[in-house]
């Protein structure tokens, strides 16, 4: 988020008048909409605005929104917007990625971007596939993947997203799907926060993984298969009609969460804890939660503002600098020198 | 070799005739050799700057092993720097040395095949102990025998008269010990009769916050050149007196390439009228130019550093598209993964400058060591038809100017411009005139404020991809309200830059990107030295320029019909290029690499350029290109060009870059991209 003048937009003014690309049914319309549909709610200037991206079907993305796009090359999207806010720091930058693009071929670089803290919203689209190339098994394909490139299975172990940021030191991390209502909340936390901020987007890809994610995105049932956090609120999903509500209490013999009955509402005596989304700790236990025997935790897992790279870059060339003459003349002419033929030194 | 006490006596031996008095040469080339951990490249450092304030003028060579702290002692761990100086024109760092000082025996047995016959070598006779010796593979003691026949000995053990010359400071040994190079520096300043104030002061700056390691500095450095004053009446040693140098009146300073570069670009960015983001990532020899910017911040240059040599191009791309003039550096490897990121800012056309200080190759090659071998990969080197300009500085003074035009070449035609130094530009020295920048024509950048076409009905649109006149597109920054647009590295419409993959559309673009590098306004070739036709033009680029210049110079004194012609501009090749080589009978291209600008010369003009090729990681000496253009005229069919060998004569030395398997590898330090 920066600290621009709102502007006024509707939905209409973030579409650009090219024709979207992606196959009928991707996931990628619902995200585009919610993205659009997010933007005038924070307020943002298409002309201050910049959506940058890497290579694959996510990365088309910023041809469809009307402001400034670079769609770049394969996995080195968070390079090339680092070095956009570093020269101008009061854009606001979003970064659409995809589970290939973000952490195979561009894995280094979004290691990279976490750790310095540089302020924009990174957008990852998985969809546990390669799609763009043809459906090939990708670094967050579960084992036993079949695609063209793994006919029996794929024998990887799948990378974790949001444990990846985690590690990196990402100071904001967040979970959504494509059709999820949600989407838009966690993208406006995500504006909110000022640095890095990381939001795993699980993508239904219908041509090559389709409904890989269904188990909990699905609407039937979802309120005992997803977890939506917020910050100060007990962490409970279930209901009453569905099997009872139920919690994640801390087991402080085993180091983990636990998921406890709720009876009668009353999470407290259940040991139901309360989310912190500054607490790092959690925020571990969280994305390290294995769906099936837990939810799958959504929303802001983790949010814990740190000073950005791009405010340290400026303010340490702004110090530097300080009552020094930026004079090239006398650069020029630095060190030892002499003169030659009586012109005066 | 027993250690003398001081004061030893004067050690004459061989049979050269010792130095008589006579007029002084009008240039001298003087070698320090040591071990890595001797400081001889400060020595050298400190002597080029003396040298450059006594006037005259001079070019060095410092060569140094990839390893930071090579084991002590061993040939591969030799450090040396050369300089050549002189009260006349001096474009090469000079054949072989007439003085050398070697600090060890390894540093004696590496270089003493390069002293020139009667040449003086002035050794520390401290470190040649059998330990030592056996380090540097010598049987015997070559103080002893027959080796040092040919040369004037100087041989005195310096490090015993460091440790009397420290002694009231109250050091330890291995401090007074580290005091030898000053020592040494003292002496040759004796021997070429320079003032020490400076080099006093120096080391009181230096030295600030240590005042006693600042005096004991300066009292070796007064007993060197004591010593030389009361050696003068005994030995071979004599005091040699340069005057200065003939040259343009005006404010001089020494600099070397990496800061020559490392200026051009902070006077570029300026003359564009644009902040500048460097993006860079540590590599030998090129990290210098990192280092020198990271410290001009008030010039409104940003440094970053970033976690590979891919992100620091894309970095610098990203800067330039936000509207900063976006710059990275590099060597061969390096470069090598920048190449696709090259390629997304051809097709998106914004401004770059890339600078590749070109090493030995390929892969990781020779880091320290020089070679122009990444001629190809700067002019050919990317996937589909992806041309950008490359230009090459001659000099480390040149790099300036190269520099500058870089910043202008890419700012005024939205293309990446690769510029191309080498190890041996980036680390040489040279005296320099200071130029006044008030003499320079700034080029200032201009960012689209408003639409620039019309739609079908007529109404105000933008074009993104619109060229002006020279075929450039508008540069717009994201901020710029109204001019929101979307770019990448897909096939774009000519226009508006929206995808196109429709081949006409591909047909035009191609076209265009390719016409727009070709037709960049490029000076017509001059000719630096001799007739603009004639029997053989000597064709050359990048550093090879001093020592091409000069062998010319011999040639044509010795009447040959010879001219020497330098290109900087590599792609787009200057317009009047292939006529002014068809006006001479042959055309012999001498490069530091297996014939990569000839292969160029003879596709673009069907010339019959002839190659002499040199991959040892080594300069070309004056006289192997004499010898070459000698080939010539010798009347002798079909001896034309070829290779020049390895030379013994020369840094860096044959002997230096064994890795003699006598030390395990894992007790080597190693450091950064070097290995």
């Amino acid at each position: 988020m920066n600290d621009m003048t709102p502007v006024t937009t509707t939905l209409k003014d973030w579409e650009t008048d090219q024709e979207v690309r992606w196959c009928p049914g991707c996931g990628d319309y619902a995200i585009l909409k919610a993205v659009q549909r997010t933007l005038p709610q924070l307020g943002s200037d298409p002309a201050n605005t910049v959506f940058i991206s890497g290579i694959g079907c996510s990365s088309r993305f910023p041809y469809y929104i009307e402001s400034y796009g670079f769609h770049t090359i394969h996995g080195r999207a968070p390079a090339v917007a680092t070095g956009v806010k570093l020269a101008n720091p009061d854009l606001d930058v979003w970064l659409v990625t995809g589970d290939g693009d973000g952490l195979s071929i561009g894995g280094n670089h979004m290691l990279h971007v976490l750790r310095r803290n540089v302020n924009m919203q990174i957008l990852l689209f998985n969809n546990e596939i390669y799609g763009l190339t043809k459906g090939q098994y990708s670094p967050t394909s579960r084992e036993g993947t079949r695609s063209p490139s793994s006919p029996i299975g794929s024998v990887d172990h799948p990378a974790k997203p949001c444990a990846f940021a985690l590690g990196a030191g990402a100071r904001f991390v967040a979970r959504g799907f494509d059709v999820s209502k949600n989407l838009p909340d966690v993208l406006i936390a995500a504006h909110q926060h000022q640095g890095a901020a990381f939001v795993e987007i699980f993508q239904n890809c219908v041509v090559y993984n389709k409904d890989v994610f269904e188990d909990f995105a699905a609407p039937k049932g979802a309120e005992d298969r997803q977890l939506w956090l917020a910050d100060g609120e007990p962490m409970l999903f279930g209901s009453e009609k569905s099997g009872g509500v139920k919690g994640l209490a801390f087991d402080a013999e085993a180091l983990a969460f636990r998921v406890v009955d709720v009876p009668d509402g009353d999470w407290r005596a259940a040991g139901v804890r309360v989310h912190d989304v500054r607490n790092r700790v959690m925020a571990h236990l969280l994305v390290e939660l294995p769906f099936g025997p837990y939810p799958m935790p959504l929303g802001v897992l983790y949010d814990d503002p740190a000073p950005t790279f791009e405010s340290a870059v400026v303010a340490e060339r702004a110090a530097a600098s300080e009552g020094k003459e930026a004079s090239l003349a006398k650069l020029l002419a630095k060190g030892q020198t002499w003169t030659v033929g009586g012109v005066a030194d | 070799m027993a250690t003398h006490a001081a004061p030893p006596p004067l050690q004459q031996t061989g049979s050269a005739p010792a130095a008589t008095a006579q007029a002084a040469p009008d240039a001298v080339v003087v070698r320090f050799a040591g071990d890595s951990g001797d400081g001889m490249q400060l020595t050298g450092g400190q002597f080029t700057l003396s040298t450059a304030l006594a006037g005259n003028d001079l070019a060095t060579f410092p060569d140094f092993p990839a390893e930071i702290r090579a084991p002590q002692g061993t040939l591969f761990g030799v450090s040396a720097f050369q300089i050549n100086f002189g009260s006349r024109q001096i474009n090469t760092a000079g054949d072989a040395p007439d003085v050398l000082v070697a600090m060890n025996p390894a540093a004696l047995k590496v270089n003493l095949p390069a002293l020139k016959p009667g040449g003086l070598v002035i050794i520390d006779t401290g470190e040649f102990t059998r330990r030592n010796l056996d380090k540097a593979k010598y049987d015997g003691n070559p103080l002893d025998d027959d080796t040092l026949a040919k040369y004037q000995v100087l041989a005195f053990d310096i490090s015993a008269l460091t440790v009397e010359a420290v002694k009231p400071f109250g050091l330890g040994n291995k401090d007074a010990l580290r005091c030898k190079n000053m020592w040494t520096l003292g002496l040759a300043l004796w021997m070429f009769d320079r003032p020490r104030e400076p080099l006093q002061e120096w080391l009181r700056q230096k030295f600030r916050g240590k005042p006693d390691i600042a005096a004991a500095n300066i009292a070796a450095l007064d007993a060197g050149h004591a010593y030389g004053e009361t050696a003068e009446l005994a030995g071979p040693l004599r005091q040699l007196h340069l005057p200065p140098v003939e040259a343009e009146p005006g404010l001089y300073r020494t600099v070397t390439g990496a800061e020559a570069v490392s200026l051009g670009l902070v006077a570029g960015a300026q003359l564009a009228g644009l902040p500048m983001f460097f993006g860079g990532y540590p590599i030998t020899p090129a990290s210098a130019i990192l280092h020198h910017l990271a410290r001009l911040k008030e010039f409104g240059v940003t440094t970053f550093q970033a976690e590979d040599e891919i992100a620091a191009i894309c970095a610098a791309l990203g800067a330039s598209y936000a509207g900063s003039l976006g710059v990275t550096s590099s060597s061969g490897p390096g470069i090598a993964l920048k190449t696709e990121a090259m390629g997304l800012a051809i097709m998106t056309e914004l401004p770059l400058v890339i600078v590749n200080s070109q090493r030995g190759g390929p892969s990781t090659g020779l880091p320290t060591k020089t070679e122009q071998s990444d001629l190809y990969q700067a002019v050919y080197g990317r996937n589909g038809d992806a041309p950008l300009p490359v230009i090459a500085a001659r000099s480390p003074s040149d790099a300036f100017d190269c520099a500058i035009e870089a910043c202008r070449m890419a700012v005024e035609y939205m293309t990446p411009v690769i510029l191309l130094t080498d190890g041996y530009i980036a680390n040489a020295a040279e005296p320099w005139r200071v130029p006044d920048p008030a003499t320079f024509t700034p080029f200032p950048a201009r960012h689209l404020q408003e639409k620039n076409g019309r739609d079908a009905q007529g109404g105000e649109t933008l074009h993104p991809y619109q060229r002006d006149a020279k075929g450039a597109r508008p540069w717009i920054k994201p901020g710029t309200p109204g001019l929101m647009h979307r770019i990448g590295g897909i096939e774009k419409h000519e226009l508006t830059g929206n995808i196109d993959y429709s081949p006409a559309n591909h047909q035009a673009m191609t076209d265009a990107r390719k016409r727009k590098i070709e037709d960049i306004a490029v000076p017509d070739q001059e000719v630096c030295r001799g007739g603009s036709s004639g029997a053989l033009a000597v064709v050359g680029w990048g550093s090879t320029y001093g020592p091409i210049h000069q062998a010319v110079g011999r040639a044509r004194a010795r009447g040959l019909d010879v001219s020497h012609i330098h290109v900087r501009n590599i792609w787009p090749l200057p317009a009047n290029l292939g006529d002014l080589l068809r006006g001479f009978d042959a055309v012999l291209v001498p490069e530091m690499n297996t014939g990569q600008f000839k292969t160029l010369l003879r596709d673009q003009y069907l010339v019959d350029a002839q190659s002499l090729t040199k991959t040892s990681g080594q300069p070309f000496q004056i006289a192997e290109l004499e010898e070459a253009i000698g080939r010539f005229f010798d009347g002798v069919p079909g001896n034309e060009g070829g290779e020049v060998p390895p030379n013994a004569q020369q840094l860096p030395a044959s002997e230096s870059g064994h890795d003699d398997g006598d030390t395990p590898r894992d007790l080597r330090l190693h450091h950064g991209r070097d290995n």
